[in-house]
């Protein structure tokens, strides 16, 4: 069973239930089981409040922007700027603060992941154990290019398809055009 | 009673998959035609037997019978029929009926229209159905049984009220036939390894399956985009949620097969890479499925909480997966390798488009997988979100599109790439058009949109010239391209729609995703906020009642430039059971966008905070992927891939093999 908004020591958290209702369409098979037993009133999803907006709209499309790379952490798989937990207001106004006090945006996730981790981050950063998770699509790239220029490369010589039919398949091409008369043979590249 | 029959019917049904997975393959195995034919009225049987369990447990949850654990947990009376019906699958034990359901369906449809198929190949294929099937029978008979009975309870407990809406009725179904019919193209690839023969009538047979399944899932991904942009309170329509992410892997897989067993129809190159790609595509669904059952994704600890079912769903994925892997590896070199082909040609394009799609979907799939893998191995946690699939899939899709209009552009086997080029000079100048159009209007914009722009009128238009040039539009008399429009095949008509509905939808999500505008206000009744132009005048909230809420309605009057365009009431409802408030956002849809208005809470002046968003052009997303479904289904109607086709046609077909493309 998969608890929308459990937390993993399996306690129930008002906060990160609201957010969680965003997965259900597509986890609509397991939920109501974990979700019936609740009985708490939730309110609707809502972001950014009015009172968090700063003045300066560069600034403030900045912490938007930043917003979006930050997770909530009680929340399941969503940034601070979509969720309502209070958490992310914290963060949202943490965010605020420091751009207003100069931060650049490196300098204000570099500020969040000092004091949450690096699962705040939606973006991981590039490391020893995320090489494998960013060369991913890299490698697979470059080893399908691999195999098929090999594979190109293999049959040196004349290609099979100038190669001259063995009489059977010759045999069975002329009983195949003398069964449909209508075949159109000139068509053939050849 | 009845749903004691369901039960019974539901046992009842693993007995005879048991059996239909057992004889008919033994008898492909040692040539005994009585022992094959066992499979045809076995997957009939299978079929009657779930669909009445499937019917015992509506029953339950139509009469609302409390007695049933699943129907109390999940139901209540005062629920519209609509919602007691979906309410059915909308928990995990029903919905695994459902898929069992719909599994058997598409079992006995192969039964039904295979009647030309190969003795053999129709046994084995209709074993390796009845195998899945066994699996998840045993599965909701042991783990996960719907019918088990507690003392009558007064009333339920109710469904989740997010999920009573029409969209979420019929969004499962329509997303489990699409994981489940590619259950059947599995079914084809492991009957082939097993008979160790493969061939451009395989490619044929398989071919609707798999069309049908990707129809499906097509439709249902986006309805479940489409209900989570208005429902969920500010117009997201996708969340690279690892629950999404499930879905979307099997569209990605089933789209490169699609396209790779058009290869092997025609050319009959590629075979072996086809059979993987539909070992994969199921199999892909199957871990969709594990994924969201067994609550790896909340957390590797959630495992251990309800260890049965997970190492029940996990014991599946290991035998059904590593099995057909385990065949594939062991029969797959001896499958005769096709034919040879220029890189330039349209099989070559068809192979960039086959290695593109399977990297974006590998890519999808660590990006999924990653952080559980992670955390189990060394502890560490890390999350894998948005930025980092945009930063991806993105420049994966990118390449993708630019090369969509080359393919039908180009001859098989060695095609001429300047040829094509020259064919796609309008193609190309109308996207440069717009891409210089968009860099004007949004010169302040994102840099990135007017390219992504551009790209989908370049898919869009290749796709138009792709239809024009093989109907000789402006090049011929009207008649005649009257005439060659209605003489070209369905499936070319299919196929133009559908490539044609990949650009409508990039277009819709470049435009919203760059472009969209938003406000948040406290506005009290009286005031007025604006957004892309548009002014709400907020007249207050008023009271309404539900069949089963109360509702607060917020009254809102849009103009624009002074002129009255619409009055807009978006709610918040609170249910009672479960006790819950859900949003209702009022929207306004406009051809340039929609606007978007959702109440929010009351503040203690007496304000309320509104959000109001202005979508560009949101809607070409559903309606792309609509024109996409459209033109898989326009394929699926092609006399020449009619489900189990002719024979016929398959020696018609041997003929015109080695003429030049059409």
């Amino acid at each position: 069973m998969r608890g929308n908004g459990r937390m993993a020591n399996g306690e129930w958290r008002v906060a990160s239930l609201a957010p969680a209702i965003r997965h259900w369409p597509f986890a609509i098979r397991h939920l109501a089981v974990a979700l019936a037993a609740i009985f708490i009133a939730l309110s609707p999803v809502q972001a950014v409040e009015p009172g968090e907006k700063l003045k300066d709209a560069a600034l403030e499309a900045r912490a938007r922007g930043i917003s979006q790379e930050l997770r909530c952490v009680v929340c399941q798989n969503q940034s601070i700027d979509d969720s309502s937990a209070p958490l992310a207001h914290d963060l949202r106004v943490i965010v605020r603060e420091r751009l207003v006090a100069g931060d650049s945006d490196a300098q204000v996730l570099a500020f969040v992941e000092a004091r949450y981790g690096s699962f705040v981050l939606l973006r991981p950063r590039l490391k020893p154990e995320t090489v494998l998770l960013w060369l991913t699509p890299l490698l697979l790239l470059g080893g399908a290019a691999a195999y098929l220029i090999r594979a190109r490369r293999r049959p040196a010589g004349a290609p099979a398809e100038t190669a001259p039919l063995s009489p059977e398949e010759q045999r069975r091409l002329a009983q195949l055009m003398g069964e449909a008369p209508s075949a159109p043979a000139h068509r053939h590249p050849r | 009673m009845i749903v004691e029959i369901g039960h019974f019917a539901l046992v009842l049904a693993l007995a005879v998959a048991l059996v239909q997975m057992a004889l008919p393959a033994w008898g492909a195995q040692v040539r005994d035609g009585r022992l094959m034919q066992v499979a045809e009225p076995a997957a009939f049987a299978q079929l009657g037997l779930i669909a009445l369990a499937f019917a015992a447990l509506t029953y339950g949850y139509v009469t609302s019978d409390f007695s049933v654990e699943n129907v109390w947990a999940n139901s209540h009376s005062d629920k519209p029929l609509l919602y007691k019906i979906s309410g059915v699958w909308g928990n995990h034990e029903g919905s695994m009926l459902l898929w069992v359901l719909i599994l058997a369906l598409f079992g006995a449809a192969v039964a039904f229209y295979g009647t030309n198929l190969p003795e053999s190949l129709r046994a084995n294929v209709l074993a390796v159905q009845a195998g899945i099937a066994v699996a998840f029978l045993a599965f909701i008979v042991f783990a996960s049984n719907p019918f088990s009975r507690i003392p009558l309870q007064p009333e339920g407990r109710g469904l989740n009220p997010i999920l009573q809406d029409p969209a979420l009725a019929f969004h499962p179904p329509f997303l489990y036939a699409g994981y489940v019919g590619l259950s059947v193209s599995f079914a084809f690839a492991v009957a082939a390894l097993i008979e160790g023969r493969t061939d451009a009538a395989w490619a044929r047979w398989v071919r609707p399956w798999t069309l049908a399944a990707w129809v499906c899932l097509t439709l249902g991904i986006a309805m479940g985009s489409w209900w989570a942009y208005y429902e969920l309170g500010w117009g997201g329509w996708w969340f690279w949620d690892p629950v999404e992410n499930a879905s979307f892997m099997p569209w990605l897989a089933a789209t490169a097969l699609l396209h790779s067993a058009l290869v092997m129809e025609k050319r009959e190159a590629l075979k072996v890479w086809t059979i993987l790609l539909a070992i994969l595509a199921f199999s892909l669904s199957l871990i969709g499925t594990f994924l969201v059952r067994s609550g790896v994704l909340t957390s590797v600890h959630a495992f251990a909480v309800d260890p049965r079912r997970g190492i029940f769903i996990l014991a599946i994925l290991v035998i059904l997966i590593g099995g057909a892997l385990a065949l594939y590896a062991w029969r797959a070199p001896q499958l005769k390798q096709g034919q040879l082909f220029a890189p330039i040609s349209r099989e070559g394009m068809l192979v960039l488009n086959n290695v593109l799609l399977t990297v974006a979907c590998a890519t999808v799939f660590v990006g999924t997988l990653y952080p559980m893998a992670l955390e189990s191995l060394t502890g560490d946690k890390i999350s894998v979100g948005p930025p980092y699939f945009n930063a991806t899939f993105g420049p994966l899709m990118g390449l993708l599109l630019l090369a969509v209009p080359f393919g039908p552009m180009l001859a098989w086997k060695r095609g001429d790439l300047l040829g094509g080029l020259q064919r796609l000079l309008a193609a190309a100048a109308v996207a440069a058009v717009a891409l210089v159009a968009t860099c004007a209007l949004y010169w302040r914009g994102p840099w990135l949109a007017p390219f992504g722009v551009a790209l989908a009128v370049w898919v869009m238009a290749g796709a138009v010239t792709e239809w024009t040039s093989r109907i000789r539009l402006f090049t011929s008399s009207a008649g005649d391209s009257l005439r060659r429009a209605l003489g070209l095949p369905r499936s070319a008509h299919g196929a133009v729609l559908a490539h044609l509905g990949v650009g409508i939808a990039v277009l819709g999500i470049v435009a919203t995703t760059a472009w969209q505008s938003e406000t948040v206000l406290a506005l009290k009744p009286g005031q007025v906020g604006e957004v892309a132009g548009y002014s709400f005048i907020f007249h207050g909230v008023g009271v309404g009642q539900g069949p089963n809420y109360s509702e607060q309605l917020g009254r809102f009057s849009v103009t624009r430039g002074g002129a009255p365009v619409t009055a807009l009431t978006p709610s918040k409802r609170t249910f009672e059971t479960p006790r819950q408030t859900t949003t209702e956002a009022g929207i306004h849809a406009a051809w340039g966008g929609d606007l978007y208005i959702v109440l929010g809470d009351a503040l203690p002046d007496g304000a309320f905070v509104v959000r109001a968003y202005f979508h560009p052009l949101v809607r070409l997303i559903w309606l792309g992927a609509v024109v996409m479904a459209l033109g898989g289904a326009l394929s699926l109607l092609d006399r020449r891939l009619r489900v189990g086709a002719p024979r016929r046609s398959a020696r018609r077909h041997a003929v015109a093999a080695p003429s030049p493309a059409e």
